[in-house]
C-alpha cells in the first residue's frame, strides 16, 4: 500500500466517524446551496451556457501552444515579463530570484492554489523571507499550520471559537464570537503589511490571448491591494489557464461565480495586463509572470482526460459531493480536493501513489452535474482505475483476475464454485478473511439462497 | 539544457497530435469566440435603458451596495455632502476628473487629491474614496473601474468608503457588451488594470457567513447622474 493510501485511508476514516464535524460541513454549505440555485435561475439557459463555457476553454486547450504564444507575445508587448517553468523547482527558483534581485524583505500573498501546489511558502520562508497570506481564509489556515480544507473555501472546517483563539494566540487580540468582529482583527492586522511589502505575489484565474491581460477573481480586495501596493508583482498561473478572448470572460466570469459562491459575479474580477502605465498614478513598477507546467503537459497527452485541463477552479464538484462532505479536505492530502483532485492529483503526481483516489468516489455523477465546463469527472475516475489496472496491477488484481477469467470461461467449474460457495457461506461469515474482513466491517453478507439462479431458471417453465 | 519555453511548447505540440474529440452539444456556439452567442443564455441585461436602471436597482440592492440616483452634477454634489455629513467623514481622497473634482471640492472636510506619488499611508488613513468608472453592467451589477479613469488601482480600493460617481449612459446591459466597449475605446492601449466591482468587499470565509469589508471598501455608494 502507498504512504499516501495509508494515511487517507487512516485520515478519512476519522474524519467520516466525526458525527457533529459532518453536520457543522453540511450546515455551512446549506447557504450556497440556496444561493447558487438562486443565481443559476438568473441564467435564461444554464445549461447552454455550460456547452459554451465548455468550448471556450476546449478551443484554448486543444490549440494550446499557439494560444500561448499569442499570449506571451501581448503580454510582453504590454510590458509585463513572462518566465516559463518546467516543474515546481524551476518555478520557486524563478520566484525565489525575482524577489532576491528585487532586495525585498517582505512578501504578501493573496490567494493561489498553484502557490500552494508548488509549496512556495515553505521555499520563502527557508530563504528567510516572511511571507504573509491575506485572503481570509488562507491567512487562518496559516496561522493554523494547516493546508487548505478545500481550495475555495480554506477554512470552512474551522468553528470561529477555534478562529478566537488563534487570533488571541498570534495577535494578541481580545475574544470574540463574532464573524464579523473576527473579519475586523484580520483587516487591521494584515492593512500595514500591505503598505509595507515590497514585493506582491497573486495567482490568475484566466490568461487572455487577444489582449495579453490576467484575469483575477476574488472576493475580499487582497489580491487587488496586492497588486496595487507593493513594487513588484509576480503572478504564478498554470499553462492550462489560457483563453482565446475577452469575450471568452464574459461566460467564464459569471459561470465561476455562481458555480463555486453562488454570487451573480465575484466581488472583484480584475484584469491586469502590465506594470503602472506612464500617466497612471500608482501600480507596480514590475509585473513578471511565471507559467508553470508541472506535468500538466502529461494530462493533456491524453486525449480521454484532456477536458480536466479545463477546471477553472470553482469547488462547484467538491460542494456537491458525498466522498468529500463526509471526509473532508485534509484527508485527501492534495493540493487540488474533492472529485477535480481526485482526477488530476494521479497524473500530476504519480498513478501508482495516488490511484487510491479514484476510489474514493461513490461514482453517483453529482461532479459531473455541477462542473460549470462539463468535465466528466466521475468517469475520469472510471479511466484512473482501469490505467492503474492496466499499467500497475497489484498482485491481488493480477492473480484475482486471472483466477476469475479461469473460472468464468468454464461453466462446470463455475457451478461446482458456486455450490461450494452457498454451502460454505455460514462458515466463511464466521472467519475473518483478508480483504473481504474490511469490506464487511460496515456491510452486511446476505445468505446464499438455496438454488443457484441457474438452477432456478432450468427449474421454472423457461427451463 | 533546452530553455523552458521551448520544452514546453514542444511538450504541448507533442502531446496535441493526439486530437480530442470537440465536444457536441446541441446547439453548437459559433463566432468569433465560443462565447459570442451565449448572450441569449446569460443573465438578462436589459434590451431598453429603463429594462437596465431597474436591473441595476435591484442588482445593486441585492449586492448592499448603496445607489443614489440625481439629476445633475449639484445634486450629486450634494449627495455626496450628506454622505460625508452622515458618515463623519473627516478625509476624503479623490482624483481629477470632471464628475468627481467638483462635487468633492465642495466638501467641507479635509480632501486629498490622488495624483502620481501619492503616499500610500496617507490613503489608508482617508475615510473615502471617491472616483469615476469607465462602465456599470446592469446584468450584474458590477461597476468597471480602471487604472485610467479611477484614480490608479489603489483609490478604489484602499479607502474605507468607494463612491462612484457616473452618469446613466455609462450603463451598459451586459459584460460581453462592456467588453467591446473596453476595445474600441482604449484599443491597443488597455488600462494597466481594468476591475470589476461588484458590491462592498466580502467574506464568507469564517463559518460561511456573509461580513462586508475583508480587505476592500464596507461601503459601496454609486452617485448615478441623469
Ligand atoms: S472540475 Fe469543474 S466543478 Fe470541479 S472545480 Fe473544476 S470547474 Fe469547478
Amino acid at each position: 500500500m502507498s504512504n499516501a493510501k495509508e494515511i487517507f485511508l487512516k485520515e478519512a476514516t476519522t474524519a467520516a466517524a466525526d458525527g457533529p464535524q459532518r453536520i457543522f460541513i453540511n450546515k455551512a454549505l446549506g447557504g450556497y446551496y440556496a444561493n447558487r440555485d438562486i443565481q443559476k435561475a438568473r441564467f435564461r439557459d444554464w445549461e447552454r451556457a455550460r456547452d459554451a463555457a465548455s468550448l471556450a476553454k476546449w478551443e484554448a486547450v486543444n490549440d494550446l501552444a499557439n494560444t500561448l504564444e499569442t499570449f506571451v507575445t501581448k503580454f510582453e508587448s504590454n510590458g509585463g515579463k513572462v518566465h516559463w517553468a518546467r516543474d515546481a523547482e524551476e518555478a520557486r527558483q524563478i520566484m525565489l530570484r525575482l524577489i532576491a534581485a528585487a532586495n525585498a524583505k517582505a512578501v504578501v500573498k493573496s490567494k493561489c492554489m498553484t502557490t500552494e501546489e508548488i509549496h512556495l511558502n515553505d521555499a520563502l520562508e527557508k530563504a528567510g523571507y516572511s511571507v504573509v497570506e491575506s485572503d481570509l481564509g488562507e491567512f487562518i489556515q496559516q496561522l493554523r499550520g494547516e493546508a487548505p480544507y478545500h481550495f475555495v473555501f480554506p477554512c470552512m472546517h474551522v468553528k470561529r471559537e477555534e478562529i478566537s483563539a488563534l487570533f488571541t494566540k498570534h495577535l494578541g487580540t481580545a475574544a470574540t464570537n463574532s464573524p464579523e468582529e473576527l473579519t475586523m482583527i484580520a483587516r487591521r492586522h494584515l492593512r500595514q503589511l500591505y503598505v509595507d511589502a515590497d514585493v506582491g505575489i497573486t495567482g490568475a484565474n484566466f490568461l487572455v490571448a487577444e489582449t495579453g491581460q490576467i484575469s483575477i477573481t476574488e472576493n475580499e480586495g487582497n489580491a487587488r491591494l496586492t497588486a496595487a501596493l507593493p513594487r513588484i508583482h509576480i503572478a504564478l498561473s498554470g499553462i492550462e489557464k489560457v483563453v482565446k478572448k475577452l469575450d471568452d470572460l464574459s461566460v467564464l466570469l459569471p459561470m465561476l461565480a455562481t458555480a463555486g459562491a453562488g454570487q451573480p459575479m465575484t466581488c472583484y474580477n480584475t484584469l491586469y495586463s502590465g506594470p503602472r502605465k506612464p500617466g497612471e498614478c500608482d501600480g507596480p513598477e514590475e509585473f513578471h509572470l511565471v507559467l508553470l507546467d508541472n506535468a500538466r503537459t502529461q494530462l493533456l497527452a491524453d486525449p480521454e482526460q484532456r477536458d480536466s485541463l479545463h477546471c477553472i477552479r470553482c469547488g462547484a464538484c467538491l460542494n456537491v459531493c458525498p466522498i468529500f462532505k463526509n471526509i473532508g479536505g485534509l484527508a485527501y492530502g492534495t493540493t487540488y480536493q474533492g472529485p477535480i483532485g481526485s482526477v488530476i492529483t494521479p497524473h500530476l503526481r504519480g498513478l501508482k501513489q495516488w490511484n487510491h483516489l479514484s476510489g474514493a468516489s461513490s461514482l453517483c455523477g453529482a461532479c459531473t452535474d455541477a462542473c460549470p465546463v462539463r468535465i466528466d469527472l466521475h468517469h475520469h475516475l472510471l479511466h484512473n482505475r482501469r490505467n492503474a489496472n492496466q499499467t500497475s496491477p497489484t498482485l491481488f488484481d493480477r492473480l484475482f483476475h486471472r483466477g476469475f477469467n479461469f473460472v468464468i470461461s468454464r461453466p462446470r467449474l463455475f457451478a461446482l464454485g458456486g455450490r461450494v460457495f452457498r454451502f460454505t457461506l455460514p462458515v466463511l461469515k464466521k472467519i475473518p478473511l483478508p480483504y473481504l474482513s474490511a469490506w464487511l466491517k460496515t456491510r452486511d453478507l446476505p445468505s446464499a439462497p438455496a438454488q443457484s439462479f441457474r438452477q432456478q431458471w432450468k427449474d421454472s417453465s423457461h427451463g | 539544457m533546452a530553455n523552458a519555453r521551448s520544452e514546453i511548447l514542444s511538450r504541448i505540440r507533442e502531446a496535441l497530435k493526439v486530437v480530442a474529440p470537440k465536444p457536441h452539444f446541441k446547439s453548437e456556439p459559433h463566432g468569433n469566440s465560443a462565447a459570442q452567442n451565449a448572450k441569449p443564455w446569460l443573465p438578462d441585461g436589459g434590451a431598453t435603458m429603463t429594462a437596465r436602471l431597474d436591473l441595476l436597482t435591484e442588482n445593486l440592492a441585492k449586492l448592499k451596495a448603496n445607489l443614489i440616483r440625481v439629476p445633475d452634477a449639484t445634486a450629486a454634489q450634494q449627495a455626496l455632502q450628506s454622505i460625508a455629513q452622515a458618515k463623519h467623514w473627516k478625509k476624503v481622497a479623490y482624483h481629477s476628473h470632471p464628475l468627481v473634482a467638483p462635487a468633492v471640492e465642495a466638501l467641507l472636510c479635509e480632501k486629498w487629491e490622488v495624483t502620481s506619488s501619492f503616499d500610500k499611508q496617507k490613503l489608508e488613513a482617508c475615510d473615502a474614496g471617491v472616483t469615476s468608472c469607465e462602465a456599470i453592467v446592469a446584468q450584474l451589477g458590477s461597476i468597471l473601474v480602471s487604472s485610467v479613469s479611477s484614480g490608479g488601482r489603489s483609490l478604489s480600493i484602499l479607502p474605507h468608503v468607494h463612491v462612484v460617481i457616473a452618469t446613466v449612459d455609462q450603463v451598459t446591459a451586459d459584460l460581453e457588451g462592456c467588453f467591446s466597449d473596453m476595445l474600441a475605446r482604449h484599443g491597443q492601449k488597455l488600462p494597466s488594470m481594468l476591475s470589476f466591482i461588484t458590491g462592498p468587499s466580502r467574506t464568507g470565509d469564517i463559518e460561511r457567513i456573509l461580513v462586508l469589508g475583508a480587505h476592500g471598501p464596507k461601503e459601496l455608494y454609486v452617485i448615478l447622474v441623469g
